[in-house]
């Protein structure tokens, strides 16, 4: 068996463009109360964070893409953005 | 014989003993299914109940998913058993891909406890078998995420299909197309986010739901036992 290397895995979830969001929508109307008018199309969502073991990047993509698709994000309503890095690499 | 009616219990299911009473009380036999069976043998339904399944952590039914019961759910489902999602139970169908679509967080961000109106929309589902379309019923809803959703082709195709089982009179949650309820192609799985078990006794406010738990018993009297 190859020899597995640490990876650091991000996930983002957000709710699928068209899809409404009131969380987003809520906070956004809050803003003007900080006098704040300029920021729009404020989005709200999740974020994962987890440690992978994997032979190489795009074999720890790939795990992390199954995370992601068949649990963390309900492809429904939502979509999932991840990230991979070796373990201790910046970010 | 009377039906016998597996109701599935998930860590954090809180209605099941409310569904296996309003059951009883009409004549079928009901017993609890832990989460952890593989095997559904000997049930003529199986109803996952409304609740918290695995503390809803990540959404609602996404872990619930994942536990045992629910390929056993899966295959008596596709040997044509019937299956009823209420509320918690539904949105776990949905995540399971048992039933189309999804359930998000109510328009307007409310947990909403109240007594709705629905219209049934077809006669020919588990849950609605022999119920006149049109027919009116007051049932409560007790949830946060009950907002149905899906994708524009996925709505067409249940319109076409006759899918959608239960509209809401006057939409509550923000739901698309006043969707209360949808069953699969089959129709012999159905979801709603109402609770009809909670409408089932004159001491409840309304016997609404009777009308429903009657169609499925008499549906589960009609099915063969699925393994």
């Amino acid at each position: 068996m190859a020899a597995s290397r640490q990876f650091s895995v991000q996930v983002e979830v957000l709710l699928r463009d068209g899809i409404a969001d009131p969380q987003g929508a809520t906070i956004e109307r809050a803003l003007p109360a900080l006098g704040l008018d300029g920021v729009t199309a404020v989005r709200a969502g999740k974020s994962f964070r987890f440690d992978l073991a994997a032979a190489d990047e795009s074999d720890a993509l790939a795990q992390a893409t199954v995370v992601a698709d068949r649990l963390l994000a309900n492809p429904v309503i939502e979509e999932s953005q991840v990230t991979v890095r070796p373990a201790g690499a910046p970010v | 014989m009377a039906p016998r009616i597996g109701v599935v219990l998930f860590p954090g299911t809180n209605c099941e003993h409310d569904a296996i009473q309003a059951i009883e009380r009409l004549g079928g036999t009901a017993d609890l299914v832990w989460h952890g069976a593989t095997s559904a043998v000997g049930y003529d339904a199986l109803i996952l109940p409304g609740g918290f399944a695995h503390g809803d952590y990540l959404r609602p039914g996404a872990i619930a998913r994942f536990s045992p019961v629910m390929d056993t759910v899966a295959e008596f489902a596709h040997s044509g058993g019937p299956v009823i999602g209420i509320c918690n139970g539904f949105q776990v169908l949905t995540e399971a891909g048992l039933l189309p679509g999804a359930l998000q967080k109510n328009r307007g961000l409310r947990f909403l406890c109240t007594t709705t109106t629905l219209r049934v929309e077809c006669s020919d589902t588990a849950l609605t078998a022999g119920v006149p379309v049109g027919t009116e019923l007051a049932i409560p809803i007790n949830h946060f995420e009950g907002n149905y959703t899906c994708d524009a082709s996925t709505l067409a195709q249940l319109r076409d299909e006759g899918r959608i089982v239960l509209r809401y009179i006057d939409n509550p949650n923000g739901s698309i197309d006043d969707i209360a309820g949808v069953c699969n192609a089959g129709r012999n799985v159905v979801g709603l986010m109402p609770h009809p078990e909670r409408a089932s006794d004159p001491l409840l406010g309304s016997e609404d739901g009777v009308v429903l738990l009657r169609a499925l018993l008499r549906t589960a009297d009609a099915a063969t036992p699925a393994a």
